[in-house]
């Protein structure tokens, strides 16, 4: 039976949580609720109280409290309720989990999950994709998982990493996406990206929920004969250097697709390293697709808009071929 | 208060009461909560299952009285915080059902015109701060709005909305011990409607009250039944004479129930079955309505004439709102700045 990309962080977790009895999740409605999206559903019954935290709206005291108990030896795995709170957490991400082991050379084991994107009409506080600000941050690790397969490997390597780890998941994949999972257990490297589809016309370096934007666009492109390469990230911090390179050494032409805003986004970085590492094998310049620097906007029309959108790449790829 | 006489107008059972008076005020209050209720309705039950509303529906079920009974407090330019259970403010403000259904089916004639949807909606000329999601964020924000007033010499003070939950974050204690110690004239006003979405009140804190972190910040705490408008209009109306008398901030408690799901998609299957019905018998339209009938301040006529007319009120309002345009995808760069900075 296929397995979604929501039911496979359950799964994810789950397993974790039976392997190291030290594993435990912590966030708002995760206990009886079972959280905003379920993905702690059942967990209470099987794990009991002490595994499954529940805790007020307290979004500085979850990461905090996760960090001290990583710190005495716990794997805590904290939720946020969407992404977009994970602002009121803030100050505990970037200042105290992210710099303790450079200062004083402290692991601190958290995941922080948080469910991100747009695309399911919530306005603009149900629906940003804040990754950047915490790529932005050293110390720590930042995953977007885009398929199921994935997403369980990466929050079982982010539970056993030691280091924190801020796993966004994107809300319009949870039940859009699913695939058979191995049985046994297997776990996806931390900081390595994957040729989501070959191609040898154009690489579209993306991640997230817009790894289907850009293949629609690539199956579009094919009924032309050209032959669109998906490389999908999946961590962006650390980013995998060697994987984007080898793709544009091998295409000679490069969109960077996210759906989080422009300007500051992790399509900038990208596009420097490629000018700095890959310039002599460009065709054409390297071009960004991403949302307008804009709030995420409510009413579907206007977010239609917003969102990156199959045609919004064609239009680019066709720009870029046309070199 | 035009827009509030032009709403009252139409309906000679209150038009006949004396404003000021106990009778007056019942039927005001009574009038802006069945229209609280109606819109509120027609917005979970019908025009959300119908799939015209997309996204979030949080509604004020049960607790109309918090909302209606602070709104009948204050003078038109305090300045007003809703939470998202706060509808009725708006209406007393002067804002039409209309703008409000097309709010929230992302229409041009909504608040925002599209950009923002449900109860995320301002408009300062009407003295009324949207929220963000974030909950408690607004409590600093009426702090020093309230410090801003007195700065410059207004008499007028900020009234500022949140649930029991929203008293969990650090904003929120930030925002209250900064109001206190600057004794900024503006009054909390907590809906503690005992769930915070699944969290009972009894996994959100320690205290019994909401009202009992009060006096951890050195201010006046009081609980009120949110569930009896005139209650919390009389409590509301103290603690603006404190703050406009340069006492300071307070905070009042309106214990009361969430008659509803925590938003429109949640059946809310972990509230205990018997609280609904306890609860049911506590409406507070419902008390209203029974307390004007026994006060005599009117017949029973005139209450259903007054929802009568509420209700083809609604209908009209919404069939505006479903004829109101869908903003133009190019206002997506709309307002980001005052002025755009496009090509810069
Ligand atoms: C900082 C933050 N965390 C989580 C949420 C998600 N959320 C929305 S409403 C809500 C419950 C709010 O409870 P309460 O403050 O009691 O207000 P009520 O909805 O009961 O009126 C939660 C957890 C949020 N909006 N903001
Ligand atoms: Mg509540």
């Amino acid at each position: 039976m296929a397995t979604t990309y929501l039911e496979a962080i359950r799964e994810g977790i789950w397993e974790e949580m039976e392997r190291d009895p030290n594993v435990f999740v912590i966030g708002e409605d995760i206990g009886i609720y079972g959280g905003a999206f379920k993905i702690t559903a059942g967990m209470l019954d099987h794990f009991g109280e002490k595994r499954i935290v529940d805790t007020p709206i307290s979004e500085s005291a979850i990461v905090g409290a996760a960090i001290g108990a990583g710190m005495m030896g716990l794997r805590p795995v904290a939720e946020m309720q969407f992404a977009d709170f994970i602002t009121c957490g803030f100050d505990q991400i970037v200042n105290f989990a992210a710099k303790c082991r450079y200062r004083w050379g402290a692991s601190v084991p958290i995941v922080v999950r948080a469910p991100s994107g747009g695309g399911i009409h919530g306005g603009p506080f149900h629906s940003q994709n804040p990754e950047a600000w915490f790529v932005h941050t050293p110390g720590l690790k930042v995953i977007t998982p885009s398929t199921a397969y994935d997403a369980k490997g990466l929050v079982k390597s982010a539970i056993r990493d030691n280091d924190p780890v801020i796993f966004f998941e994107h809300k319009a994949l949870y039940r859009r996406v699913k695939e058979e999972l191995p049985q046994e257990d297997y776990t996806v490297p931390i900081g390595k990206a994957r040729v989501f589809r070959e191609g040898s016309d154009l690489s579209i370096i993306t991640y997230g929920a817009m790894v289907y934007v850009a293949e629609e666009a690539a199956t579009e492109l094919e009924k032309e004969g050209i032959s669109l390469e998906i490389v999908d990230l999946r961590t962006l911090l650390p980013i995998d250097e060697g994987t984007v390179l080898e793709s544009v050494k091998k295409t000679s032409r490069v969109i960077l697709l996210h759906e989080d805003t422009l300007t500051g986004g992790i399509g900038g970085e990208i596009a420097a390293r490629i000018g700095e590492k890959a310039f002599e094998y460009l065709d054409a310049p390297v071009m960004r697709i991403a949302a307008p620097d804009t709030p995420v906007p409510y009413s579907p029309p206007l977010e239609e808009a917003f969102l990156p959108n199959p045609q919004k790449v064609l239009e680019k790829a066709r720009q870029l071929l046309g070199y | 208060m035009a827009a509030v006489k032009s709403l009252l107008t139409g309906n000679p059972a209150i038009a006949a009461e004396e404003p000021g008076t106990e009778a007056g005020l019942a039927l005001r209050a009574f009038h802006y909560m069945t229209l609280m209720r109606e819109v509120e309705d027609r917005i979970e039950r019908k025009l959300y299952r119908q799939g015209k509303i997309l996204g979030g529906v949080y509604v004020g079920r049960g607790q109309e009285a918090i909302c209606i009974g602070a709104g009948l407090a204050v003078e038109p330019e305090d300045v007003l915080f809703p939470s998202h259970r706060d509808l009725g403010l708006y209406f007393i403000r002067g804002i039409h059902p209309r703008q409000v259904f097309a709010q929230y089916m992302g229409r041009v004639g909504g608040i925002t015109r599209g950009k923002d949807g449900n109860m995320h909606m301002g408009d300062l000329s009407l003295h009324i701060v949207a929220i963000i999601s974030a909950m408690a964020a607004s409590v600093p924000v009426a702090a020093g709005a309230a410090m801003a007033l007195r700065y410059k010499g207004s008499r007028n003070v900020a009234l500022c909305f949140f649930g029991d939950g929203a008293t969990s974050r650090g904003d929120w204690h930030e925002g209250l011990n900064l109001a206190a110690v600057q004794k900024a004239p503006v009054v909390y006003i907590c809906n503690n409607n005992q769930y915070a979405y699944s969290t009972p009140l009894s996994k959100q804190m320690r205290c019994e009250n909401v009202a009992d972190r009060a006096p951890g910040y050195g201010i006046p705490g009081h609980i009120v039944d949110g569930n009896d408008v005139l209650a919390v209009n009389a409590t509301v109306k103290r603690a603006i004479e404190h703050a406009r008398a340069g006492l300071g901030p307070s905070l009042i408690e309106c214990k009361s129930f969430r008659m509803t799901g925590h938003s429109a998609h949640d059946a809310a299957s972990y509230v205990p079955e018997h609280l609904w019905a306890e609860w049911a018998q506590k409406d507070p339209i419902l008390r209203l309505r029974s307390r004007i009938l026994a006060e005599g301040w009117a017949e029973e006529q005139d209450l259903d004439r007054i929802t009568g007319q509420i209700r083809s009120e609604v209908e009209e309002a919404v069939e505006w709102a479903e004829n109101s345009p869908y903003p133009d995808p190019s206002e997506v760069l709309n307002n980001v700045y005052e002025q755009s900075i496009e090509g810069k």
